[in-house]
C-alpha cells in the first residue's frame, strides 16, 4: 500500500472517526474536525502537478485479486489529477461552508459528515483507479453516498422520493456500465484502462464493441444527468445545499463526464461514439436551459442549469473525440473542443459552486428559495449579491468572468462541426451551432432571472418567514473564494490552468495523438478580434435581454408541453407499475399455503431430475449385477406396497396409524434380510415407540375427515405423486446401474478393529469415525425434545391462567 | 432384487407425496413417515443389496457395505425425532385451533 492508496481511502478511514468525535466533543462543530482532511489531500494532490505537467504518470498497484486481473491500481495522470483537485478543493470549501450552514445543535452532524467523507473517498477512487472493476465499485459507492445525502432529511417525503429516484436511475446506469466493463474484458482480456486503450485499434471491429460502447454510455449518461435521464437531478435538490453544491454540481455528476473523457481513446475510433456523446450532450444542453427558465425555485433553476451545463461539456467531449481521426496535435481543429470541455469543467465548478452557496445563503437567511417571494435583497445582503452577480454573469458567458472564455471556446468547437466530414455528420452539422446558440440565449435568461429576481425589484417582507440580513462571515468565505477564482481565471487562464492542468488532462484523453517530444499547447485567449464567436455572444446578449424583459408574454410556450408527457410521469408510472406488478406476481404464487409450496418443490424436483436424466443421458438399467430375488423379500415388498397404498385410502385415524406401523415393521424385516442387524433393531424399537406415541396422542388427535373431494384437487395430487414416485424409481435404478467411483467403505471395513477396537462396523462408524455426526444428531434430538416439552408446558400454563 | 426395491421405493415416495399434499395434518405426518422409510431403503439399495455378510467382524467376509447402514441409522433416529415433534405440534395445533385442516388453520386473510 502506497501513500497514494492511503490518500484515496483516507476519507473512508476518517469517516470512521467522525462519530467518535461527534460523541466526544459536542461543543465543537464536527465540520472543524473534518475540514483538515480535504485541505491536506488537496495539498498532497497539488504536489503531483509538477509530475503530470511533464506527462509523467504515477502508478501504484496494490494486489487484490490478481488471478482475475482485479487489482487496486491507482493512477495519477492529468485527467485524474484535475478531478482529484476538484474533489478535494471544492470539498474543503463545501465543508467550511457547511459548518455555518448546518446547525450543530439541530442536525445530526455525525451522519452528515460520515456520508460526505464516504462520498469523497469513493469519488477519489473513481477518478484515480486504473482498474475498471475497482472504479466500478467506487462508482456505485458514490451513488450510495449520494442516496444517503439526498435522503439526509429523511423525515421529508420529497427527500426520500428524490433519494430513491437518484439511486434507481444511477444504479441502473451503473449496472449497464458494469456490463460494458465485462464486455471490454471479453474483448481485451484486461480490466486495466491503460491496457484496454493500447488495444483499442484491435477491438473496434469486434462484434461486442458496439454493445460495450452503448452500455458504458448508459452509465455515463445516467450519472451525468443527460437527457432523458436528467430527471433525478432536480429531485436531488432536496439534499442540504452544501451537498447540492458538492455532489450534484461540482463532482459526482461529473463522474459521467470523467468516464466519457477517460474512455474516449477506446471508443472514439467509432463514429457512433462521436454522434451519441455530442448528440445527447447538445440535446441535454438545450432541454436543461429551456426548462431552467420556467423554474421558480432557486435550487431548481440551478439544477436544470447544471443539467444543461453538463450537456454542454458532454457535447464538447463528443465533438472533441473527432480529433482522434486526424493526425497530430498541430492544426487539429477538434482539440479545441476538448480543451473547452476541460476548461469549462473547472469554470463550472467555480461559478456553479458559488451560486449554490448563494442559494443556500438566501434560503438560510430568508427562509425561502421561491423567486416569486424574493426580491430587493441587494440592500440587505450586498456581499452575497456581488457573489451572485459574478457567478451568474460568468454562467451567462459575459466578460470579465471565466464563463466568457469557455463559452467562446464552446462556440468555436461547435462551429468546427460544420467542417467535420466524417460519419455523415454534415447533414445535421448546422444544427449544432444553432442549438448551442439558442441554448446559450436561454442560459442567459435564467442567469439573469436568478440574480435579478432575487436581489433587485420590490422587497416583499410579508412573504418571508425571517427578516433578511447578510450571512455570517464564515458562510461567505467559501463562495467568495470561488467567485474570486471566477475572475482570476478570466485574467490568467494560461498561467494558472493551461500548462498545469489542461494540457496534462488533454494528454490523458488523447494519448495516441502525442508523439514523443510533442505536447499539447493550449492557449486560451481573451480577445480574438471580430470572430463569429464574438458575434454569437453579442447576439446572445441582445436576444437574451429582449426575451428576459418580455418573459411574461412568451411564458405560455411552456404550456405547450403538457405534464402528461413529462418524463417524470413516465418514471413514476414505471415505478408504480413495477411495484404493483411485482406485488401481484409475488402474491400470485406466495400463497402462504404449505401445500402450494410443496407442489412447487415436488414439481421442480420432477422437472429438474427428468431434464437432467434426459440431457445427460444418465438413465441406465443394469440387469446383470443384481442380487437374487428371494420369496420372503418379494412377500415383504408386497406388504410394503399394499400398506403404503392403503394409507392413502384409510378412512379412520386408527387405520392409518396402524398401517404406518405395519409398513415400518416390514421395513425392519427388510433390514434383517439385507444383512443390517443394527438397523433392524433400531427400526423395531423406534417403530414401537412411534406407534405408542401415536396411540397416546390418539384421543387428542382429530378424526380423519373426508378429504376435499374435488376431482381436480385429487388429480393434481395424484399426478404429482406419481411423477415423484416414477422419478425416484428411475433415480434408484440409475444409481444402481451407474457406478462411477469405488466405494470408500473398504477403509472402514479394514480399520474398524485396528483403529477403534470394535467389531460392529456400523457402530464404530457412528460413535468413532463419524462421532461428530452422532453428536449433532443427539443435539437435534435434544432440540426436538425441548420443543416438545415446551409445547406441552405452554398449554399447561395457559390453562392455569384460564 | 435391486429393481424390485427401486419400484417399492418409488411407490413409497408416491404415496408419501400424495399424503403430504393433502390438507389433514395427520395424513401429512403419516406421509413424512412413509417418506423416511422410502429414503432409508433408497440409501440401502444404492449401496447394493446382499453383497456379503452383515458388517460384523466375527462373520465370514466379504461384508455388506457398512456405510449406508451407518447413514440410515442416523436417519432413522432423526426421523423419529421429527415425527415426534410433528405429532405434538399437530396435537397442540388441534387443541388450540380446533381443526386439523392446514387451510383452515391459517385463519382469515385479514388477520395476517
Amino acid at each position: 500500500m502506497s501513500l497514494l492508496h492511503l490518500a484515496i481511502i483516507a476519507p473512508l478511514l476518517w469517516a470512521i472517526l467522525v462519530p467518535l468525535f461527534y460523541k466526544s466533543f459536542r461543543q465543537i462543530h464536527t465540520g472543524w474536525f473534518v475540514l483538515p482532511l480535504p485541505i491536506i489531500l488537496f495539498i498532497y494532490f497539488f504536489s503531483f502537478i509538477s509530475t503530470t505537467r511533464h506527462q509523467a504518470i504515477v502508478m501504484e498497484t496494490l494486489n487484490w485479486i490478481p488471478s482475475m486481473g482485479i487489482n487496486f491500481t491507482a493512477k495519477v495522470d492529468g485527467l485524474g489529477l484535475l478531478f482529484a483537485l476538484l474533489i478535494t478543493g471544492i470539498g474543503a470549501l463545501v465543508i467550511l461552508y457547511s459548518i455555518y450552514y448546518l446547525s450543530k445543535t439541530k442536525e445530526k452532524l455525525n451522519t452528515f459528515y460520515t456520508y460526505l467523507l464516504l462520498f469523497m473517498g469513493a469519488m477519489l477512487g473513481v477518478v484515480l483507479s486504473d482498474n475498471l472493476i475497482v472504479m466500478y465499485a467506487f462508482w456505485e459507492l458514490t451513488s450510495f453516498s449520494s442516496f444517503l445525502l439526498i435522503g439526509y432529511w429523511y423525515h421529508r417525503e420529497k427527500s426520500r422520493y428524490g433519494a430513491q429516484k437518484s439511486m434507481i436511475i444511477t444504479v441502473f446506469g451503473g449496472l449497464a456500465m458494469l456490463g460494458g466493463i465485462v464486455l471490454l474484458h471479453l474483448m481485451t482480456g484486461s480490466f486495466s484502462i491503460t491496457e484496454i486503450i493500447s488495444q483499442s485499434q484491435d477491438i473496434v471491429s469486434h462484434s461486442l464493441f458496439i454493445p460495450a460502447l452503448l452500455c458504458v454510455l448508459l452509465g455515463a449518461f445516467t450519472k451525468s444527468a443527460q437527457f432523458p435521464f436528467h430527471i433525478w437531478l432536480p429531485d436531488a435538490m432536496e439534499a442540504p445545499t452544501p451537498v447540492s453544491a458538492y455532489l450534484h454540481s461540482a463532482t459526482m455528476v461529473k463522474a459521467g463526464i470523467y468516464l466519457v473523457a477517460r474512455l474516449t481513446p477506446v471508443f472514439a475510433v467509432d463514429g457512433l461514439w462521436v454522434w451519441l456523446v455530442a448528440g445527447f450532450g447538445i440535446v441535454t444542453l438545450f432541454w436543461g436551459s429551456f426548462s431552467a427558465v420556467k423554474q421558480t425555485d432557486l435550487k431548481s433553476i440551478l439544477a436544470f442549469s447544471t443539467v444543461s451545463q453538463l450537456g454542454l461539456i458532454m457535447s464538447l467531449l463528443g465533438v472533441g473525440a473527432a480529433a482522434l481521426h486526424f493526425p497530430g496535435v498541430k492544426d487539429n481543429l477538434y482539440i479545441v473542443a476538448t480543451t473547452a470541455a476541460v476548461f469549462h469543467l473547472i469554470n463550472h465548478a467555480t461559478f456553479k459552486g458559488s451560486l449554490f452557496m448563494v442559494a443556500g445563503i438566501v434560503d438560510h437567511e430568508t427562509g425561502t428559495r421561491d423567486i416569486r417571494k424574493l426580491g430587493g435583497l441587494m440592500h440587505f445582503m450586498p456581499i452575497t449579491f456581488t457573489i451572485a452577480i459574478i457567478g451568474t454573469f460568468s454562467m451567462a458567458g459575459l466578460p470579465p468572468f471565466n464563463g466568457f472564455l469557455s463559452k467562446e471556446m464552446f462556440f468555436t468547437g461547435m462551429l468546427h462541426v460544420l467542417e467535420l466530414d466524417l460519419f455523415n455528420i454534415q447533414s445535421v452539422a448546422i444544427l449544432f451551432p444553432i442549438i448551442a446558440w439558442i441554448a446559450s440565449v436561454f442560459t442567459f435568461i435564467y442567469s439573469m432571472m436568478l440574480v435579478f429576481k432575487t436581489f433587485t425589484g420590490k422587497h416583499q417582507p410579508e412573504k418571508l418567514d425571517k427578516k433578511p440580513h447578510e450571512a455570517p462571515i464564515g458562510m461567505l468565505i467559501s463562495p467568495t473564494i470561488l467567485a474570486s477564482l471566477v475572475i482570476i481565471i478570466f485574467f490568467f487562464p494560461n498561467s494558472l490552468l493551461s500548462e498545469n492542468i489542461i494540457s496534462p488532462a488533454l494528454a490523458a484523453i488523447f494519448p495516441s495523438l502525442l508523439n514523443t517530444g510533442t505536447e499539447f499547447v493550449t492557449h486560451i485567449g481573451i480577445w480574438h478580434g471580430p470572430t463569429p464567436e464574438l458575434f454569437m455572444t453579442l447576439g446572445v446578449i441582445a436576444l437574451g435581454i429582449l426575451l428576459y424583459l418580455t418573459f411574461p408574454k412568451w411564458r405560455k410556450v411552456y404550456k405547450l408541453f403538457p405534464d402528461k408527457l413529462a418524463l417524470n410521469r413516465l418514471y413514476d408510472g414505471i415505478i408504480d407499475r413495477s411495484q404493483s406488478g411485482s406485488y401481484r406476481l409475488t402474491t400470485s404464487y406466495m400463497t402462504g399455503s404449505i401445500r402450494s409450496y410443496l407442489v412447487y418443490i415436488f414439481t421442480f424436483f420432477i422437472i429438474i431430475l427428468a431434464t437432467s436424466l434426459v440431457v445427460k443421458d444418465a438413465f441406465k438399467l443394469d440387469t446383470v449385477h443384481v442380487s437374487s430375488i428371494g420369496i420372503y423379500e418379494l412377500l415383504l415388498a408386497l406388504f410394503v406396497v399394499i400398506g403404503a397404498i392403503s394409507t392413502v385410502f384409510a378412512k379412520t385415524r386408527l387405520a392409518s396409524i396402524l398401517l404406518l406401523g405395519a409398513v415400518g415393521y416390514t421395513v425392519s424385516l427388510f433390514y434383517v434380510l439385507f444383512r443390517a442387524p443394527d438397523l433392524a433393531l433400531t427400526q423395531l424399537v423406534i417403530e414401537t415407540v412411534s406407534v405408542a406415541l401415536f396411540l397416546v396422542c390418539f384421543y387428542h388427535l382429530p378424526k380423519l375427515r373426508k378429504e376435499d373431494s374435488r376431482v381436480r384437487f385429487k388429480l393434481t395430487n395424484a399426478l404429482i405423486s406419481v411423477g415423484v414416485g416414477v422419478m425416484v424409481t428411475l433415480i434408484a435404478l440409475s444409481a444402481h446401474s451407474n457406478k462411477f467411483f469405488k466405494s470408500i467403505s473398504q477403509y472402514y471395513i479394514e480399520n474398524t478393529y485396528t483403529e477403534a477396537a470394535g467389531k460392529n462396523m456400523v457402530n464404530v462408524i457412528l460413535v468413532d469415525f463419524r462421532g461428530f455426526d452422532t453428536l449433532f444428531e443427539i443435539t437435534v434430538l435434544a432440540i426436538a425434545s425441548l420443543g416438545i416439552y415446551g409445547m406441552i408446558r405452554l398449554r399447561l400454563t395457559r390453562r392455569d391462567e384460564e | 432384487m435391486e429393481i424390485v426395491m427401486a419400484i417399492v421405493i418409488g411407490i413409497l415416495f408416491m404415496t408419501a407425496t400424495y399424503l403430504m399434499l393433502s390438507k389433514s395434518l395427520l395424513r401429512i405426518i403419516v406421509g413424512t413417515g412413509l417418506l423416511s422409510h422410502g429414503a432409508h431403503l433408497l440409501i440401502l439399495t444404492m449401496g447394493g443389496l446382499k453383497r456379503g455378510a452383515a458388517p460384523l467382524l466375527g462373520e465370514q467376509g466379504p461384508y455388506t457395505d457398512p456405510l449406508p447402514q451407518a447413514l440410515i441409522l442416523t436417519a432413522i433416529v432423526i426421523s423419529f425425532g421429527v415425527t415426534a415433534f410433528f405429532l405434538v405440534l399437530a396435537y397442540r395445533a388441534y387443541k388450540e385451533l380446533g381443526t386439523d385442516n392446514i387451510e383452515k388453520m391459517r385463519g382469515n386473510r385479514g388477520n395476517e
